[in-house]
């Protein structure tokens, strides 16, 4: 049951990285879009993010939830050390959650209320994956001090380094391209969909530069990230197999393919999440001085795994039909308008 | 102030923030559900602009639930770091399944929101529907987490280890049955009185009378039900709240000194110097009377208790007070409700009556913040009763006074956007639905 309740869990962070990814990318495209064709962009994620996005959030709430049930010791370390990216990293789902149902149920559609929810919703698209990554980065990469004495090391170099801030600006990318990708499919018109094209190759390069950077940063910083990475065939195969779909994803978007393209995209994503995953597996936090959290001897009694994984399954019977069909019923009443 | 204070003030005021959201979260889709149903079988389309009016609103308060939702969430880690690190696997079972009951609603929400006029009348209505029973459910679910630090269970605690761990029968605690109805009412009551003030509001000023008028029936008549069961289950909660946890039945009531026909006291300010009430009404024997059944057995008072495990006595005490005056006031309104629907039909456009129901607006909602602060502050200075003390949980980060004052910002000014909209979406009632 143990392993049964550690697959919902990176289930449900994968997912949220894909979904919840898409979803602040949105958001980031947003941002750097020229003020003409801002309105357009908003448009299209409006429709394609409108009936979704609550649930897209929702797997954030089951990983939490996973996290304090099944493996509390993880959670209250990480709760205790990363309590200020955590903090902020509310702030900007707190602030991106009101701000986009705001503007569009606000009944008076004025142009000053609708720029202030638009500035508020595109910062925090970008805020959000900054720090969500950042704490990733810290939990890997032993930053986190268990026995600093002082405010600073114990709070706050925990995850103001330069490794983790990286991290965090590579997860922007990657969120932005994501977004990029999925909205080309959703474009109303082919001017809508080049100009997505174009970000998606602008988030790439964008994801590539700060990929790269993380690299330098991390060798810089001894964290043996490419031996993570290059150091076993099952990460370095996911590597190789994200790159090879990337060159393909290339090739459909000159043939003028767009909806298939976005499995690619979520497979390359899925791809460098298991790449590091598969290296730390069972560590989850890595903390300095070598201590580990490991979801194979850090978890909850016995009971509780087996009740909370027999909820999980319960569950997913119930959620994984009705979100599909829900995916489904809006995907298949836009094609029809 | 120290961190200890301003972690809780800042667990205090995200929950009583959060509260709001999830009567109304729990509640709304019930009454869209009971129009929108007239609607289909009726055909009248001021039962379809009322369902749309309300899903608009509905709408805000979700987003603001959720995130609020989402916040509390990680503040149970993030302040109460030891407390999550021994009770999460504990107390975890009706989160998980709140996890699965929050799913479905952001599903069904979807579904109902986005779906007008794509799907069979029917099949959208059951996804309204579905909306508010997993809102219900979850509200169940996570008011039976907080009884079980009232009324810990499913555990053995031996030398300071948690040992034998039982999530259900954690979950089916003591104060798990009365809690939650106790609070589903509440959140009936509340969110009924709040929506029907409001309508009542605008049938005073003229304004679309019809419309306005319907969507009042439904939202009392709900409200009305609840306010009168109410009290019952109010009882109910004091007797079992007197059996697991006696000092906080004595910080209720003020009780000091343990007698027999222990008096109920009625108002007044405590005096925690002179142990004794001042300006209060004492009712000999009433007391024991409501948690024994019989006048003379005495109920046990503070005195019975060490005093570092004594609540705070005068903020329970107000707080209940308030929440009872407020909860008897709310029951005969309920009550002159039905009077005039079936005996005084001319009361019901009379202004004198109307004004009744805009006063009420606000009481149900400040009786849910009295009645957990009640609760919580009531169970002092325990975070799992008898177990674990709330400051040996807290996070050991300092400077948590200036998140504090960062999240009381944050609430007020959501508060103050939720407030502007919904006027705004009132404002446009006429424009939007008058025909
Ligand atoms: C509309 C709101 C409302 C109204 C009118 C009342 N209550 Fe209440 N009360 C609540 C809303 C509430 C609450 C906010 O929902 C609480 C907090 C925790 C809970 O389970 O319910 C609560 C708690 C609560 C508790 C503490 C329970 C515990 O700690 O387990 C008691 C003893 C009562 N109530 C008793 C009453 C009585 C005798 C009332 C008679 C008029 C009453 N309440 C009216
Ligand atoms: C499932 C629901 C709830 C859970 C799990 C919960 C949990 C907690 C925790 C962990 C604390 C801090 C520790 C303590 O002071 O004992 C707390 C305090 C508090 N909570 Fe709750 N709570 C819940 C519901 C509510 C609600 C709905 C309110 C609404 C108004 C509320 C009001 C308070 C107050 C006023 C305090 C501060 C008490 C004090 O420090 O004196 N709680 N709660
Ligand atoms: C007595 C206290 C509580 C009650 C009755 C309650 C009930 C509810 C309800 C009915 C909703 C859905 C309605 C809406 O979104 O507006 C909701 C949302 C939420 N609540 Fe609470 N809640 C309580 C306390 C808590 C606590 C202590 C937590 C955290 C651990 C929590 C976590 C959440 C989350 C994450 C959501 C968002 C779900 C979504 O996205 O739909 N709630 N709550």
């Amino acid at each position: 049951m143990l392993y049964i309740v550690i697959a919902f869990l990176f289930l449900s962070i994968i997912l949220y990285f894909l979904l919840g990814g898409a979803d602040f990318g949105a958001g980031i495209i947003e941002l750097f879009t020229s003020t003409d064709n801002k309105s357009r962009t908003r448009k299209t994620t409006y429709q394609a993010m409108g009936p979704i996005w609550e649930a897209n959030h929702m797997w954030l709430i089951i990983a939490v939830v996973i996290m304090f049930v099944g493996f509390p010791l993880i959670y209250s370390t990480m709760c205790t050390y990363l309590h200020i990216p955590l903090l902020i990293m509310l702030l900007g789902i707190t602030a991106r959650g009101t701000a986009f149902s705001f503007r569009s149920y606000d009944a008076i559609k004025g142009e000053r209320t609708q720029n202030l929810y638009n500035h508020i919703f595109v910062y925090s698209s970008f805020v959000t994956p900054l720090f969500l990554g950042t704490i990733a980065g810290s939990a890997v990469s032993r930053q986190i001090d268990i026995h600093a004495s002082d405010f600073l090391s114990a709070y706050v170099f925990s995850w103001l380094n330069w490794f983790s801030v990286t991290v965090g600006l590579f997860t922007v990318a990657l969120s932005g391209y994501l977004a990029a990708i999925y909205l080309i499919g959703e474009a109303d018109d082919d001017n809508d969909a080049r100009r997505f094209i174009r970000k998606a190759w602008q988030m790439n390069i964008l994801a590539v530069v700060f990929g790269g950077l993380v690299f330098i940063v991390a060798e810089r910083q001894n964290i043996r990230l490419a031996h993570w990475i290059f150091g076993n065939p099952v990460s370095l195969m996911a590597v190789i197999a994200a790159f090879v779909s990337l060159v393909l994803l290339w090739l459909m978007i000159s043939r003028g393919i767009k909806k298939t393209i976005r499995v690619f995209a979520a497979f390359q994503v899925v791809m460098i999440l298991l790449s590091v995953g598969y290296t730390h597996f069972p560590n989850l936090v890595m903390v300095k001085g070598g201590e580990n959290l490991s979801l194979l001897a850090h978890h909850a009694p016995e009971t509780t795994i087996n009740d909370l994984g027999l909820a999980l399954i319960i569950g997913s019977f119930v959620i994984l039909p009705s979100l599909f069909y829900l995916y489904y019923s809006f995907q298949k009443k836009e094609e029809t308008v | 102030m120290n961190d200890f204070i301003a972690a809780r003030s800042q667990m205090a005021i995200s929950l009583g923030f959060h509260i709001i959201y999830s009567c109304i979260g729990m509640v709304m889709p019930v009454f869209m559900a009971v129009s929108h149903f007239k609607w289909i079988k009726t055909g009248n389309p001021v039962y379809k602009n009322i369902t749309q009016a309300w899903s608009k609103g509905v709408a805000i308060f979700f987003a603001t639930g959720a995130v609020s939702g989402t916040i509390l969430s990680f503040e149970l880690g993030l302040l109460w770091p030891k407390f999550m690190e021994h009770a999460g696997p504990i107390f975890g079972m009706p989160f998980s399944l709140e996890g699965v009951a929050f799913f479905v609603e952001a599903i069904a929400l979807g579904f109902f929101l986005y779906g007008w006029n794509k799907f069979n009348n029917w099949f959208h209505w059951f996804t309204g529907v579905l909306v508010g029973v997993s809102g219900i459910a979850s509200g169940i679910l996570v008011v039976s987490a907080n009884s079980w630090m009232n009324s810990p269970s499913g555990f053995d605690f031996v030398n300071g280890q948690y040992l034998n761990i039982d999530p259900i029968k954690a979950m089916f605690n003591g104060a798990w049955f009365s809690e939650a109805l106790h609070m589903t009412i509440a959140a009936f009551s509340a969110t009924g009185f709040a929506v029907a003030g409001i309508h009542a509001l605008m049938i005073a000023k003229k304004r679309n009378v019809t419309f306005h008028t319907k969507a009042f029936k439904i939202a009392i008549i709900f409200g009305a039900v609840a306010a009168i069961l109410q009290p019952f289950s109010g009882d109910i909660s004091a007797k079992n709240a007197a059996k697991r946890q006696p000092a906080k039945l004595a910080a209720m009531e003020s009780y000091f000194r343990t007698q027999p026909y222990s008096p109920l006291v009625i108002g007044g300010i405590p005096d925690t110097v002179n142990k004794k009430v001042r300006f209060g009404i004492e009712i000999p024997g009433l007391l024991s009377f409501l948690v024994n059944d019989d006048f003379k057995q005495p109920v046990n008072g503070m005195d019975k208790i060490p005093s570092q495990n004594q609540p705070p006595i005068t903020v329970t005490h107000i707080a209940f007070e308030l929440m009872i005056a407020i909860g008897s006031v709310m029951m005969l309104i309920g009550i002159l409700y039905f009077v005039a629907l079936w005996k005084k039909r001319s009361w019901l456009s009379k202004t004198w009556f109307l004004d009744l129901f805009i006063l009420a607006t606000p009481f149900g909602f400040i009786a849910v913040e009295a009645g957990w602060t009640v609760t919580e502050v009531g169970r002092q200075p325990w975070i799992i009763q008898g177990v674990m003390r709330t400051i040996d949980a807290v996070t050991p980060m300092p400077g948590i006074q200036y998140t504090f004052y960062l999240f009381t910002a944050i609430y007020f000014t959501l508060s103050l956007a939720v407030i502007f909209l919904l006027s705004r979406q009132i404002k446009m009632v006429p424009e939007l639905y008058d025909r």
